[in-house]
């Protein structure tokens, strides 16, 4: 039996990982979003799981947290957004799909080399949960950097605190990891309606580096 | 024993109802006032800590010798600030940059800023401190883009999305913390306690604690602004409202600061983990180089201080990155003057940008002519903030040198020559600016002056002489941090 619930612990937070790595290439703004909405539910099961193995009943509220506000609000909120400012067009991505891919690589084997060897003492389900957790943040970071539009950029950082909550389920007992997660969905409800309010879309329309310099009074 | 526990709840909950209440009331002047009412009403509950007899720590809260001064002054500061922001504030509704509803909202904000710094500063738990620093980060994002402007968004969004990062690696280092503690402390909520974890830190496993450590300083310094992760920091100060600028600079940097040192103690306390002191000494100097340099080619006087506060930041961190007594010594005095001295500078500021209906440094000249008190008061804050003496700042950084050229003569050679670098930057500013044929609008500024004459005299007081009770507080503290 516990083998194969370190079996499917292992499954679900591997398959985190294949998400985020789908994150990378996709090119179009719904199917980046139809993809992180994938990502939740992955992680709100992956969580289940683990409450379900740790005896730990409060994590099912952010299994729950995880698998209604952020696979079904968020990514129909920002649907909704994308239609409303008419951008589901082509993402701009600042480097090449085959660069980013094989930058991603390198960061999984980063975080692998990284945490396995660190977390010797730990038992095996953490310190794989943490390797992979750590994966995941590391691709979420990636997201962020190679993309330029906000709501892109949006899903790359949700995806990034999802790695954070799979880490903080997978540490066995710890507190706060409820509040935690609900002070997550606040922040992130914020630049949602952040990105719609402040109509983001017109500043991403310009890269003009002389318009930066504008911004930032600098022009003689 | 009640007494000390209520007064700790005094500086959690003035703020927090009174951001309920000034979130639905109207009216600029009954707001403000209250705005300052409740500020002032932090600052005693604050203040009283340090007679009362200490509460004993509990799972979320703690008051302890580290701690203690920066809740002091965090809520001065906050005091000064908001009677500061009323006459500052009163400017922006009427040149209607500002709209009453908008106003609300900033009043409301503000408290709520200063719970959530205040929070951090007394959490003992360090999720429940991560949650505050979350807290407090998000409120002054919001501030930051109150104007509405293109600039302003600009500076919201890129401070969003750095300061998230940043938080967001924070907790994976607490995270990382927390594994370390479980096999000592055993799961739930003690293995988050403060003053548990750092009781039993000798013997946590040291790796973990490394990496933990590596991803808190990178996190938690995001928000202190240290380069390269600082690209959030100029634009935040530039674009917001001046109270906020003031308020950034003095306050939330030592929030995030704080943050590091707490973890830098519990580094310290296991003897196996990675002295922290090399990264810090390295991302310290790198943003004291970096800020000098960049000093040179501000044209806003907002972005030209904002710019001076990472190069003060990176000084601190050198500081503490050296350890010892006396640098640790220095660091703290560091912290406590340039909050002080940054502050009053941006109060100056605030009011001089209204004045003159502009913050490009070209068109502001002679200020000492046409407006005496503002202008001198910009000539005592550059010239304290430059390091010169009397002043306090010129203390503490004569300490960081000569306790570097003491141990580490070759780390001082970069030190003294960021500090020159920076020094000439900011007298050659200060000269356009203050002195000269006078330009742009010349009519009588309506300032509070309060504010910032309070403070430099605070400044000028230290560097003057330091008190008995404040130096043998510093030095304990700076034993602590090892």
């Amino acid at each position: 039996m516990h083998n194969l619930a370190f079996d499917i612990a292992h499954l679900l937070a591997g398959g985190l990982v294949l998400i985020s790595f789908m994150m990378l290439y996709q090119d179009r703004l719904y199917a980046l979003l139809n993809i992180f909405a994938l990502h939740a539910v992955v992680l709100a099961l992956s969580v289940a799981w683990q409450a379900f193995v740790q005896n730990a009943p409060h994590l099912y509220v952010t299994a729950m947290i995880a698998l209604v506000f952020k696979a079904i609000i968020i990514p129909v909120a920002l649907h909704r957004i994308v239609k409303q400012l008419g951008i589901h067009r082509d993402i701009e991505t600042a480097v090449g799909i085959g660069l980013t891919m094989l930058a991603g690589m390198g960061l999984v084997a980063l975080s692998m080399v990284l945490m396995l060897r660190v977390t010797g003492a730990a038992d095996p389900l953490a310190r794989e949960d943490l390797a992979f957790a750590l994966s995941v943040v590391l691709l979420g970071l990636l997201v962020m950097v190679t993309r330029r539009n906000a709501v892109s950029q949006v899903v790359g950082f949700m995806s990034l605190e999802n790695g954070l909550v799979l880490a903080a389920t997978g540490a066995k007992g710890m507190p706060l990891v409820v509040e935690i997660s609900v002070a997550f969905s606040i922040l992130i409800a914020f630049i949602v309606i952040g990105v719609f309010l402040f109509r983001i879309r017109e500043r991403f329309d310009t890269v003009d580096v002389g318009a930066l310099d504008e911004f930032r009074g600098e022009r003689r | 024993m009640t007494a000390a526990s209520d007064a700790v709840a005094w500086v959690l909950l003035i703020p927090i109802c009174a951001a309920t209440v000034l979130a639905v009331l109207p009216g600029y002047r009954l707001t403000a006032g209250l705005n300052i009412l409740a500020s002032l009403g932090t600052l005693l509950a604050a203040l009283s800590l340090l007679v009362i007899e200490r509460p004993q720590p509990g799972y979320y809260l703690l008051i302890d010798d580290l701690n203690i001064v920066f809740i002091v002054l965090n809520t001065f500061v906050g005091f000064t600030t908001s009677v500061f922001s009323a006459s500052y504030i009163a400017h922006e509704l009427e040149t209607g940059r500002l709209t009453p509803g908008y106003l609300r909202f900033y009043h409301a904000m503000y408290q709520v800023m200063m719970f959530g710094m205040n929070l951090a500063f007394v959490s003992n738990n360090i999720g429940l401190m991560w949650v505050a620093v979350e807290i407090a980060t998000l409120t002054t994002v919001l501030m930051v883009g109150i104007y509405r402007t293109h600039a302003a968004l600009e500076a919201a969004w890129k401070y969003f999305i750095l300061g998230s990062v940043g938080i967001a690696l924070a907790l994976f280092g607490t995270i990382l913390v927390y594994m370390a503690a479980r096999p000592v402390i055993g799961e739930g909520q003690d293995a988050m306690v403060w003053t548990v974890l750092i009781s039993r830190a000798a013997t946590f496993d040291p790796a973990l604690l490394n990496v933990a450590f590596i991803f808190l300083l990178l996190g938690y310094g995001t928000k202190v602004g240290l380069a390269p992760l600082h690209a959030w920091l100029p634009d935040a100060h530039a674009e917001g409202p001046t109270p906020i600028s003031a308020v950034l600079s003095g306050l939330l940097l030592n929030v995030a600061l704080y943050a590091v040192l707490r973890f830098k103690i519990l580094l310290a306390a296991n003897p196996d983990a990675i002295s922290p002191g090399p990264l810090m000494v390295t991302m310290g100097l790198t943003s004291l180089l970096f800020a000098a340099f960049m000093l040179y080619r501000r044209r806003d006087i907002k972005r030209l201080f904002a710019y001076s506060s990472i190069e003060h930041m990176g000084i601190i961190v050198f500081a503490f990155g050296m350890g010892g007594p006396l640098a640790n010594f220095a660091g703290l005095l560091h912290m406590v003057m340039h909050s002080l001295t940054k502050s009053g500078i941006f109060y100056a500021v605030g009011h001089i940008a209204q004045v003159k209906g502009t913050q490009r440094i070209a068109n502001i000249r002679g200020l000492t002519e046409t407006h005496p008190a503002l202008g001198w008061s910009l000539v005592i804050g550059v010239v304290a903030i430059a390091g010169l003496p009397p002043l306090g700042i010129f203390m503490s950084e004569f300490l960081i040198v000569s306790s570097t050229f003491a141990r580490q003569p070759l780390l001082a050679i970069p030190l003294v020559f960021g500090l020159l670098l920076a020094f000439g930057a900011l007298i050659l500013r200060l000269t356009s600016l203050a002195f000269g044929e006078p330009r742009g609008n010349a009519a009588p500024a309506d300032a509070s002056y309060l504010p910032m004459f309070a403070h430099f005299a605070l400044v000028l007081t230290a560097g003057i002489y330091l008190p008995g009770p404040l130096v043998v507080w510093f030095q304990h503290v700076a034993n602590l941090l090892g």
